[in-house]
């Protein structure tokens, strides 16, 4: 499979009261045609800011200072503000976490989903009434496709007429409405019901292979990376910490962090017993030296552990930031 | 918005008119000053001549009875005699009342006209020079009184550089039939372009004064609900679908924006009918803010009263107004 995003080096700096906080550091990462990866860590590792960055949707006072993003052959650091507008929405495609909050109040439905086709479609016809037949078409085959019912109607709706669900749905209709060769799903299931999340990945996934596109899934779910993941990618305090195919990085962790994550998720075979946290609290990113960031909770620390780590290899298609990756295989 | 609600909001105007009536009859009736002597003035008369003249004006009857008597006649739109002109209070109001509209609206007008572009732009630009001045400019224009404020006008634009005319409503050269009182409108009937730009010169210093501290609020308050707004989830995800700036910034963010702005306007629309009355008197204007600050020092208590019940009905209108505006801008919110 060919490459489409290839991120190299990507470091993204705020400038905050206390200092500057690096959110993303030296980050690299590579997502295939088709391919889903998922993106695994905790609030503040620096997962959103990493793929904020390659939408160019950092905002002030955040900036991407380094690095290089590489989407479909074109360097994106490069785009004149114009370009990247063109790109997003069109060929990269992002839905955010709570769709109550990211569909406007203000607007309907089918207005919010015929403005992305307006901005990006070349193919709709130039004439005023054949052109809105065009996008109606079009919207409403975007509705049936993530399942509303009698989409006909609910394009006249506003966002607060719609469940949590639908909305989410809706979301998905309008990220996907011009076909992008890849979606940044930003915790796409975190602000629903379970029952409600199942449907809402397996729209996804179903869509995925319908369309052919990538997927980058952001969670802090590994339940979720386990079931719909071709590869996943940890990170910690704004690196990534450790990545390779799920099957194996969740079989096999190699990196301290992403078994403290697998051993808190509560399992039904250990009914009863206590939950196993990971002690402690992600480092303040202020000011970090240059040394493992893990260094403080993890349970495998040692004095030689001080340094800064690099990427290591941790065996076909694997890589992990710790010096003991070896112990734990 | 359903007739049950129109309804709803026409009887809850009752007790408002009822409430505001009898407050301004118990001021009037407190405030010194004899309408009798002040119509007399300097003139010797014998004391049955004015106990004639205050009977033909009913001022010998007790004051609840008056009271009764004015809310009686109210109803039927009977405001009773002007006791100056000798002539039906509702048809004296009548002829200045369109002079005020008139000047109100267009000072509504430029008022929206410069805050709500002002106040994207200051919100876009957020702390540049731009903004910084915009912030100073809204203070001043709050602060600054509308009497002088005006006669510093008058001073530049009419006095030094002669531009603008001091005072009135238009010249006496023009000479438009009256069909709807409003000179914009009558003149621009009459086919007389001259006469509408000079009617609008007429108009341009007291609209600028009379809108100015609404101008400084509305700016305020679109500039604060804009920088609100953009940080809006629904904001960056329009920024992720693409979308060309000037949809995100207009659409996107302004309709949300524009929520608080629309209620604000409405109240202080409502203030415009003060500012009228300082506006007009600075200005000559012959509407009816002058009107009633000229009947309140003559005692003229049946103007007054009615002009304050005018004024009561109007702002509950805007009210009213302002809550549908509100509905179509925010689809969340049904009346």
């Amino acid at each position: 499979m060919s490459v489409l995003l290839e991120v190299t080096n990507l470091q993204t700096e705020f400038t905050a009261r206390a200092g500057l906080v690096r959110a993303v550091d030296g980050v690299n990462l590579r997502v295939s045609r088709g391919e889903c990866l998922g993106v695994v860590g905790e609030s503040g590792s620096g997962k959103s800011v990493t793929f904020s960055s390659v939408m160019g949707l950092v905002r002030a006072p955040g900036r991407v200072t380094q690095g290089s993003i590489f989407f479909d052959g074109r360097n994106l650091r490069d785009l004149s503000p114009e370009e990247m507008r063109a790109i997003r929405g069109r060929d990269i495609a992002m839905t955010m976490q709570d769709a109550l909050t990211a569909l406007n109040p203000a607007l309907t439905v089918g207005e919010q989903l015929a403005e992305v086709l307006v901005a990006h479609d070349e193919t709709l016809p130039a004439g005023r009434l054949a052109r809105r037949a065009a996008i109606r078409e079009r919207s409403v085959e975007m509705l049936g496709l993530v399942g509303i019912p009698s989409p006909d109607t609910r394009l006249r709706q506003y966002p607060h007429e719609f469940s949590g669900g639908m909305r989410q749905r809706i979301m998905i209709a309008i990220a996907l409405a011009c076909r992008p060769k890849l979606l940044i799903a930003d915790e796409p299931t975190t602000a629903l019901d379970v029952t409600i999340q199942a449907q809402v990945l397996e729209l996804i996934t179903d869509i995925r292979a319908r369309l052919g596109m990538a997927v980058v899934l952001i969670t802090h779910d590994l339940g979720v990376v386990a079931e719909h993941c071709d590869r996943v990618m940890v990170m910690y305090a704004g690196q990534v910490v450790e990545e390779g195919p799920t099957g194996q990085v969740i079989g096999q962790p190699r990196h301290p962090y992403t078994r403290g994550l697998l051993a808190s998720i509560p399992r039904p075979a250990l009914r009863g017993q206590p939950l196993t946290p990971i002690r402690g609290q992600v480092p303040d990113l202020v000011g970090l030296p240059p040394q493992c960031r893990f260094h403080s909770r993890c349970p495998l620390a040692r004095p030689e552990c001080l340094v800064e780590v690099p990427m290591l290899d941790a065996g076909p298609g694997r890589r992990a930031r710790c010096l003991r990756l070896e112990e734990m295989a | 918005m359903s007739l049950g609600k129109l309804l709803e909001r026409l009887i809850q105007l009752v007790p408002v008119l009822l409430g505001v009536s009898l407050i301004v009859f118990v001021m009037l009736a407190l405030t010194p000053g004899d309408p009798v002597q002040i119509m007399v003035g300097e003139q010797a008369i014998t004391p049955e001549q004015e106990a004639e003249l205050r009977h033909n004006l009913g001022l010998d009857r007790p004051m609840v009875e008056r009271f009764f008597l004015f809310v009686a006649n109210a109803v039927r739109f009977d405001f009773g005699q002007s006791f100056y002109h000798g002539r039906p209070v509702a048809e004296v109001i009548a002829e200045r009342l369109p002079a005020t509209i008139e000047l109100s609206l267009v000072a509504l007008i430029v008022a929206l006209a410069t805050a709500i572009p002002l106040g994207v732009l200051a919100a876009i630009r957020k702390n540049s020079i731009f903004d910084r001045m915009a912030t100073v400019g809204s203070l001043l224009g709050v602060s600054l009184p509308g009497f002088w404020f005006g006669i510093l006008l008058i001073m530049l634009f009419a006095v030094h550089l002669q531009i603008l005319p001091v005072s009135g409503r238009i010249g006496y050269a023009s000479e438009v039939p009256a069909i709807t009182g409003f000179l914009l409108i009558d003149t621009l009937l009459a086919g007389d372009i001259g006469a509408f730009g000079e009617a609008l010169r007429y108009l341009v210093l007291p609209a600028i004064t009379l809108g100015l501290p609404m101008t400084a609020i509305l700016m305020r308050v679109t500039r604060t609900s804009m920088l609100e707004v953009m940080r809006q989830d629904y904001i960056t995800f329009a920024e992720a679908k693409g979308l060309p700036r000037r949809r995100v910034l207009y659409r996107h963010a302004l309709k949300n924006a524009l929520i608080p702005t629309v209620s604000v306007a409405a109240i202080e629309t409502g203030s415009l009918l003060g500012g009228n009355m300082i506006v007009e008197t600075v200005f000559g204007w012959p509407g009816l803010g002058r009107l009633v600050v000229e009947s309140i020092f003559l005692r003229n208590f049946p103007l007054v009263q009615a002009a304050v019940l005018l004024y009561a009905v109007t702002y509950v209108l805007l009210n009213f107004i302002a809550d549908i505006l509100y509905t179509v801008l925010n689809p969340r919110v049904k009346l």
